[in-house]
């Protein structure tokens, strides 16, 4: 990138004008703004529900997807929702299987990760252009974003945050404490799978920015950093948005400026949000408790 | 042979034609040095995470094994974008980490929001590596990244080849020596621990093993896919049988069938990437096997879940 811009300066307003004078860089902004949002949120009841194991999973068939997408001629946005829903479906029908061993069921999970992952494989191969693409589909790249790309990924964000609003209530009631919630009577086998619907739309649109591997990066550390520096519900909500937000805006404008790629600033500044959030609690634990031992 | 009527006569023509086409279609793949090195690499690859893999799903560490995927992948571009040899990083990386996850592993599990974490930063600096060797590079090697992730057994040379091979030997070496004590502190470590079997030792050992398997791995199938290649074929021989040592070395035949069959079939169809092959006949193979347990179940000769003690 550093051809086109001269790297980052002081001259705030200068380096904002160099930073949207190409319109790609402007659908960058508005794509990564819209998948940040739409990821934090739902990542937000992911983390909460502890299923982060069943993001990556639908992560790693996302690859496949845009693969296939890519070989039988059709959007790659297709292929990314497609395959995500999908999955996410079959995950939600595969009845909880009591009295297998947990070795067995990590055993299935890792070979059918690796298995989709090889289909991704044979698609690229297949289409023979794609080879250098891979990085992007892997790794993530906010080159070329088309206005289409962010109005469909805008219209997918709303509407996966209108079913959430939708059923964030009993979720969350239904997420910390289930079986009190299903005693209430809420519907809680019916939730747990419109959630994961939801969390395959999330998983969708966030690896259409960090690339299927990074998808972590603003799907799950945000969330696990906001989660650790408040207790409070709503509150660790707008952090986790915030902290999603900040980690994507800084990663585009670090990556425009200087040659690294944009997935590994994401990871390294929402892993060092991470580290900071944990710090934090460390230092006002101790502070409290130094406090609560002199007085 | 001598009155065999018109249709014997035909149908034993056609199973010599067969095997005439079948040989000279051995003869011919094995011809190619690339087949010979492929397979050579292959078998020791395989046998190796066929045994190790029998231990990692039966002590449910599969989940080191996907950490573990992700360090081979940096540490391969790691050693790449500073000018070493890739294995060089994958080696010292995966051993390392799989040592210390080990060393951790004793205090406490760590929960998977803060493995995803790490995990997912490690994979980002393995793409900052990856961008600078791109860029470094004046030969123009820009599919090493892909390399490293989804392996290509056919591009071993004949050295790598054998270097694959003899180590795949030592780690079957190691891990059938300490399969015995092993398989005990697996399956029962308190009363391991009372007849003092040096349970701890045997754990963060059999990690650092892991960790060059999965570097050995990554040889051959890639580093993304190198979990595939340790949970499936173990995974199906635990299907199968409920015997310790029968299940250990099924799982190392299941994953040589596996190599073998996947080389076999990508070099028959030449769009099918070797690392696809492999893993597809893996996954066919663990699949089948559900199948199997399926019927077995129904007619009730599955007594017993637990896996016996030798």
């Amino acid at each position: 990138m550093s051809v086109i811009a001269t790297g980052l300066t002081w001259n705030v307003s200068e380096d904002l004008r160099q930073l949207f004078e190409f319109h790609f860089m402007t659908n960058a902004f508005r794509a990564g703004t819209i998948v940040a949002v739409v990821a934090a949120v739902i990542g937000w009841f992911m983390v909460l529900r502890r299923q982060t194991f069943v993001g990556h999973t639908l992560s790693m068939v996302a690859f496949p997807g845009a693969a296939g997408a890519a070989l039988i001629g059709v959007a790659a946005a297709w292929g990314y929702f497609g395959f995500c829903l999908a999955a996410a479906v079959v995950i939600a029908a595969i009845p909880r299987t009591r009295g297998h061993s947990f070795s067995e069921e990590s055993a299935v999970v890792g070979t059918i990760q690796a298995f989709a992952l090889a289909c991704g494989f044979l698609f690229v191969t297949l289409y023979h252009g794609l080879l250098e693409g891979v990085n992007s589909l892997l790794f993530g790249s906010f080159l070329g974003i088309t206005d289409s790309q962010v109005a469909t990924l805008f219209w997918v964000g709303v509407g996966a945050l209108g079913v959430l609003a939708v059923i964030g209530r009993p979720l969350l009631f239904a997420s910390i404490d289930p079986d009190v919630a299903a005693a209430r009577g809420v519907p809680v086998r019916f939730l747990s799978i419109l959630f994961l619907v939801v969390l395959g739309l999330a998983v969708a649109e966030a690896s259409q920015i960090t690339g299927v591997l990074l998808v972590f990066a603003i799907l799950v550390v945000p969330p696990a950093a906001a989660q650790a520096i408040t207790v409070r519900p709503f509150l660790s909500l707008l952090l986790s948005v915030a902290v999603a937000l900040l980690v994507t805006w800084l990663g585009l404008t670090l990556s425009y400026f200087y040659d690294q790629p944009v997935g590994f600033y994401i990871t390294s500044l929402a892993f060092g949000a991470y580290l900071l959030a944990h710090a934090g609690r460390w230092v006002t634990q101790r502070v409290r408790n130094v406090r609560s031992a002199t007085s | 042979m001598g009155d065999a009527t018109g249709p014997e006569r035909a149908i034993g023509n056609l199973v010599m034609l067969l095997a005439d086409a079948t040989g000279t279609g051995i003869a011919d793949m094995l011809s190619h040095p690339f087949i010979r090195h492929a397979l050579l690499a292959g078998t020791g690859i395989a046998v190796a995470c066929g045994l190790v893999g029998y231990f990692v799903v039966l002590r449910s560490q599969v989940f080191s094994g996907d950490a573990l995927s992700h360090v081979a992948f940096t540490g391969a571009l790691a050693a790449l974008a500073f000018g070493f040899d890739a294995r060089l990083g994958l080696f010292i990386a995966t051993i390392a980490v799989g040592l210390a996850l080990g060393l951790l592993g004793n205090r406490g599990h760590a929960d998977d929001v803060v493995i995803g974490t790490v995990f997912t930063w490690i994979l980002g600096l393995g793409v900052l590596f990856l961008s600078i060797f791109t860029t470094n590079d004046s030969t123009g090697n820009g599919t090493a990244g892909v390399t490293v992730l989804f392996g290509s057994i056919f591009g071993l040379s004949g050295s790598q080849a054998v270097f694959a091979a003899v180590i795949g030997l030592v780690i079957c070496a190691c891990i059938v020596a300490i399969a015995r004590p092993l398989l005990f502190t697996t399956l029962d470590p308190d009363v391991a621990m009372a007849r003092r079997v040096p349970v701890q030792v045997l754990g963060v050992l059999f990690l650092g093993l892991v960790g060059l398997c999965a570097a050995e791995a990554t040889q051959a199938v890639g580093a993304l896919l190198l979990l595939g290649l340790i949970a499936a074929p173990a995974g199906a021989a635990q299907r199968l049988t409920h015997r310790p040592y029968v299940a250990f070395w099924l799982s190392a035949l299941i994953a040589t069938t596996c190599v073998w069959a996947g080389i076999t079939l990508s070099y028959l169809i030449a769009d099918v990437p070797p690392t696809f092959a492999i893993m597809a006949f893996a996954t066919g193979i663990y699949a089948t096997t559900f199948a199997v347990t399926a019927v077995r179940r129904q007619r009730g000769h599955l007594q017993d879940q637990v896996p016996m003690l030798p």
